[in-house]
């Protein structure tokens, strides 16, 4: 026992006295937290819409007052033929054009017909924007109507979990699994290979240590350290990113600590597998950093994807720890939902430690 | 033995308040094989980093094959050769490529490229592994290439630093006689080594001691002047005044 | 020049030797213009619906059998409480929660009104949004059907009707803008990651020092590393222009020319930014932290996930100060819109102004003398 103490002290004034990895522990998980928390979102705000009003009477101008005052658009009003909108799409200066035909308010008791042109070549923003215009236009007809109309029936729309409706709110639970996947994972598998290169492990191997206590040293820093990194993560979503934690804190330590330990154990595999630092990293950084961004589920919808695709986002460790995460914090529930995904999670745990060590072991030989 | 091909006066390297190399001054000749001794961290390297233009020097005068160090540098890169600690050749090239490499980068022509890149091989008994990576050869073999390599494009200067590190006496004694070849050649040749066996092969030898030099003359005078049966006494006998430790 | 030569025939020679960049060369090209496309899609469909109907009158089962044939949606549970069905919505299997309160259809007749009871779920507030708006469409349908089946005659109420003609990509596939943003990644991570751990290579094998006793000048070697890198570049980049042909049918609208001018400054500039890691770094494990540091940023921030326009203010400012997002902003432009010059000019004065600064810097900081 003493002995591993010993050499967990070590591993902490390696990793103390090297500040680059200091720099990747802990800088890069605040500056991308903090970065992306307020920049990604899923949600379309800001579109720059050409209005190009041909009839310029009343009716018109109370409608484009209502475009106006939503919060999506930023409006350039000119009349413009198709070849100015063509020359300002191709620009990229605007990415549509919403044309009112000549006589707008004079024929709004009969049926009128408005046009959106649209800069397809971003559909997520043209179908968005789309719809947009389309609420827009079904509030704006039932203000028309003078007299509530007989026989209505009217949904009240409740918005559950995000009552300010914040675009990024489910980014935030996806991007710390994403941040403590790679930098977990990427330290550890560095670690190991380290003490393989420079030839200390051979020193470790020949002195009276347990081969598995030597792994568990290894492990046991980083999981401190991990665990101080989470905490921090967590400190800064709620002060900084104003999320707050609506389930219990000691469930959501307890799951992170089993997601540290998933991305630790695969750290430690891939480090026993590989035999220098650049291998090791090259999976564990550039290998694991596009699954991590498609598969984890809060940057692109997994339900869209073919089937192919979401199998294999079942073994991405980050996609549960995501479900997880997102079921304590921004819904505020129990185990009894998220026992399912924990399961997983630990039966990933041990199947990639029981790998990592059998290959460990394997290596002695 | 007559015109000097590296001089210094003076030359010192100072790492902040620390002396790397300490105010030293000596001259080289002309076919000389010219020996540094002394202990790891005694500023060895770093005298030679500086007139290989390396390292720019604090203070001090030193010419390398007539060029100024300070201000020629690239002059003397085109006049000399140089063999580091570290095995410093391609090892995902073949030999024949390396030798092609560093031959036409220092200017040779191509068609003298190929035949005597080909008249090398043969002589280091290489024919069959031309075509071989170098990473793939034995380390005794990789040290007689980097020196083969690092004269040939006939350098009027070698600076070879520590270049039979690790390796087994029979090469080293092999790696010996291709120096002597090179100095027929009219090569100088400027080694470090703290093999002391390899001392007694040099023409001179200098000893440094926390980066100041404490001898300078030929191994037989300095065994006279010391009393000492071989250079190991000699070495001793100086190395055991130095205040710093290894590295 | 000869020096020049004899840099490059030996550059191109590790380099057909070394089986990782050859893999990372061809492998990663075509995972990622295989992969992102297929995983891309952002539409919203299967809006997963959880109905509760306290009614059960006619009118409840008439609206809930139109949702049902309006294909936005997939009822997955009919529960009797809305506690139950809060419970799909907390497992994540439904977006949404209809509530038909008891007594619908006799408050609608009698009182003429009546309220129904919407619940989403906000955190993916896209979702959210667009099915809420589709059911209320679908509400609003059946309303006026009911309208009509109550007054036969009703006062002509006026329709709006908004048409859209998606210019470029008429029928909105987001293959045509995630294929081009992938040609752009790919370029990035050659020429920012592959060059950097290349020259740091160097630096830990220490043959740079061998390197650095030779007549060889700072300019040259410097060269000598990123021409290589050019050209593998402009070859993936080829490769990846063949592949979104033959494999998406995208073809550049806009002037090829063009768009090669761009891609080769733009290597320039991703080649500029390897070359100052490799400067900061002295092992490869560090070249790597630090690349992987900016390139995760670049790679985030660049648009190519989302939209840049609906970021706040200084984070537009922060991605606008990355190469990747003017490059894939111009890719795009050209591929998928036919930009000419004059549209895109401005971008190309961005790219010019990063490849000087970055290959300055790095320049600078690159030392041949200590």
């Amino acid at each position: 026992m003493e002995q591993l103490l010993v050499f967990i002290r070590k591993e902490f004034f390696h990793i103390f006295r090297d500040r680059r990895t200091l720099l990747i522990l802990f800088g890069l998980p605040v500056v991308q937290l903090l970065l992306f928390g307020f920049a990604l979102s899923n949600e379309v705000k800001n579109i720059r819409l050409m209005i190009a009003d041909n009839a310029g009477d009343v009716s018109s101008q109370e409608l484009i007052a209502k475009i106006r005052a939503s919060r999506y658009f930023i409006l350039e009003e000119q009349l413009a033929d198709y070849s100015e909108i063509e020359q300002k799409l191709k620009a990229g200066a605007i990415k549509g054009a919403l044309i009112f035909p000549a006589g707008f308010g004079n024929d709004l008791s009969g049926a009128v017909q408005l046009q959106l042109i649209a800069d397809g070549s971003d559909p997520n923003i043209a179908k968005t924007m789309f719809n947009y215009l389309n609420s827009i236009l079904a509030d704006y007809r039932q203000s028309k109507t003078t007299s509530l109309p007989d026989y209505r029936i009217e949904p009240e729309i409740r918005l559950l979990y995000n009552e300010e409706g914040s675009g990024s709110l489910g980014f935030i639970p996806g991007l710390m699994a994403l941040i403590l996947m790679i930098v977990c994972t990427a330290l550890t598998s560095v670690a190991v290979v380290k003490e393989k290169e420079t030839g200390t492990m051979e020193v470790l191997l020949v002195s009276p240590f347990k081969p598995a206590y030597v792994l568990l040293a290894k492990a046991i820093p980083y999981l401190l350290l991990s665990l101080l990194n989470f905490t921090l993560i967590v400190a800064m979503a709620l002060l900084v990113l104003n999320v707050e934690v609506k389930g219990s804190l000691f469930l959501l330590f307890a799951t992170s600590t089993l997601f540290i330990i998933t991305c630790l154990s695969f750290g430690l595999l891939i480090s026993n597998v590989t035999s220098s630092q650049q291998t090791a990293l090259l999976i564990s950084l550039m290998g694991m950093m596009l699954p991590t961004l498609i598969f984890t589920g809060f940057l692109l919808p997994i339900e869209n994807m073919p089937g192919i695709l979401q199998l294999i986002s079942n073994l991405v460790p980050s996609r549960w720890y995501y479900l997880i995460t997102k079921a304590i914090m921004l819904k505020g529930l129990g185990i009894a939902y998220i026992w399912k995904e924990t399961l997983v999670l630990s039966g990933m745990t041990v199947f990639l430690l029981g790998l990592a060590i059998k290959k460990f072991s394997i290596r002695l030989q | 033995m007559n015109e000097p091909v590296i001089s210094c006066t003076g030359l010192t390297k100072r790492f902040g308040d620390f002396y790397a190399v300490d105010h030293i001054t000596f001259d080289v000749y002309e076919g000389e094989i010219f020996g540094f001794l002394g202990a790891n961290g005694a500023g060895k390297t770093t005298a030679m980093r500086m007139l290989c233009g390396l390292s720019l020097p604090t203070s001090g005068q030193a010419r390398v094959a007539g060029f100024d160090v300070y201000t020629q540098t690239e002059a003397i890169k085109k006049n000399i050769g140089y063999m580091s600690q570290k095995f410093s050749l391609y090892e995902n090239l073949t030999i024949l490529e390396n030798i092609e490499f560093y031959g036409g980068v220092y200017g040779v022509p191509r068609p003298e490229l190929r035949a005597r890149s080909r008249e090398l091989v043969a002589t280091l008994g290489l024919e069959r592994e031309a075509r071989k990576l170098v990473g793939e050869l034995p380390l005794g073999w990789k040290q007689k290439l980097a020196f083969s390599v690092a004269v040939f494009h006939r350098p009027r200067i070698v600076f070879l630093d520590e270049p039979t590190g690790g390796v087994d006496p029979v090469t080293r004694r092999q790696f010996w006689d291709m120096i002597y070849e090179a100095t027929t050649q009219g090569i100088t040749v400027f080694v470090t080594t703290h093999y002391m066996d390899e001392a007694e092969y040099c023409n001179r030898i200098t000893v440094m001691v926390d980066g100041r030099i404490e001898a300078l003359d030929t191994p037989a005078n300095l065994k006279k002047q010391h009393d000492a049966g071989n250079i190991e006494d000699v070495f001793y006998q100086l190395a055991r005044q130095a205040k710093r430790t290894a590295d | 020049m000869k020096i020049l030569f004899y840099l490059l025939q030996k550059e191109f020679r590790q380099i057909r030797r070394d089986k990782s960049i050859l893999a990372m060369m061809f492998v990663m090209p075509l995972v990622q213009l295989v992969i992102l496309p297929l995983a891309m899609d952002f539409d919203v469909r299967h809006i997963n619906l959880a109905l509760v109907d306290h009614d059960h009158s006619t009118f409840s089962r008439q609206l809930i059998s139109k949702i049902e044939a309006s294909g936005y949606f997939k009822p997955v549970s009919y529960t009797s409480t809305y506690q139950d069905a809060l419970k799909h919505i907390e497992r994540g299997t439904a977006d949404l929660i209809l509530e038909i309160p008891s007594g619908f259809e006799r408050n609608l007749v009698r009182e003429k009104s009546q309220q129904l009871g919407v619940s989403a779920d906000a955190i993916n507030g896209v979702k959210a949004g667009i099915g809420g708006s589709y059911l209320a469409q679908v509400i609003a349908d059946f309303n006026a059907g009911i309208r009509v089946q109550f007054n036969p005659a009703p006062p002509p109420a006026g329709t709006i009707m908004l048409t859209v003609s998606n210019w470029y990509n008429p029928l909105g596939a987001y293959k045509y803008n995630v294929v081009p943003g992938v040609l752009v990644l790919l370029l990035t991570l050659i020429g920012g990651y592959m060059a950097a751990l290349n020259i740091v290579r160097e630096k830990e094998n220490g043959t740079i020092e061998q390197i650095n006793v030779t007549p060889i000048r700072k300019w040259q070697f410097i060269l000598g590393k990123l021409i290589p890198f050019w050209v593998i570049g402009l070859l993936v980049f080829t490769v990846g222009l063949a592949v979104s042909w033959a494999v998406y049918g995208i073809f550049p609208k806009g002037s090829i020319l063009l768009l090669y001018l761009f891609a080769m400054v733009y290597l320039m500039a991703v080649l500029g930014f390897g070359l100052l890691i490799s400067t900061y770094s002295d092992t490869q494990v560090q070249a790597m932290f630090v690349a992987f540091f900016f390139m995760s940023i670049f790679m985030l921030m660049s648009g190519f996930f989302t939209s840049t326009d609906s970021m706040p203010a200084w984070s537009r400012t922060i991605s606008n100060l990355t190469p990747i997002t003017h490059f894939i902003r111009v890719d795009r432009m050209i591929i998928l819109k036919g930009s000419g010059f004059n549209e895109v000019q401005k971008e190309l004065y961005y790219l010019i102004g990063f490849a000087l600064i970055l290959n300055g810097w790095a320049i600078r900081n690159y030392r041949k003398t200590h």
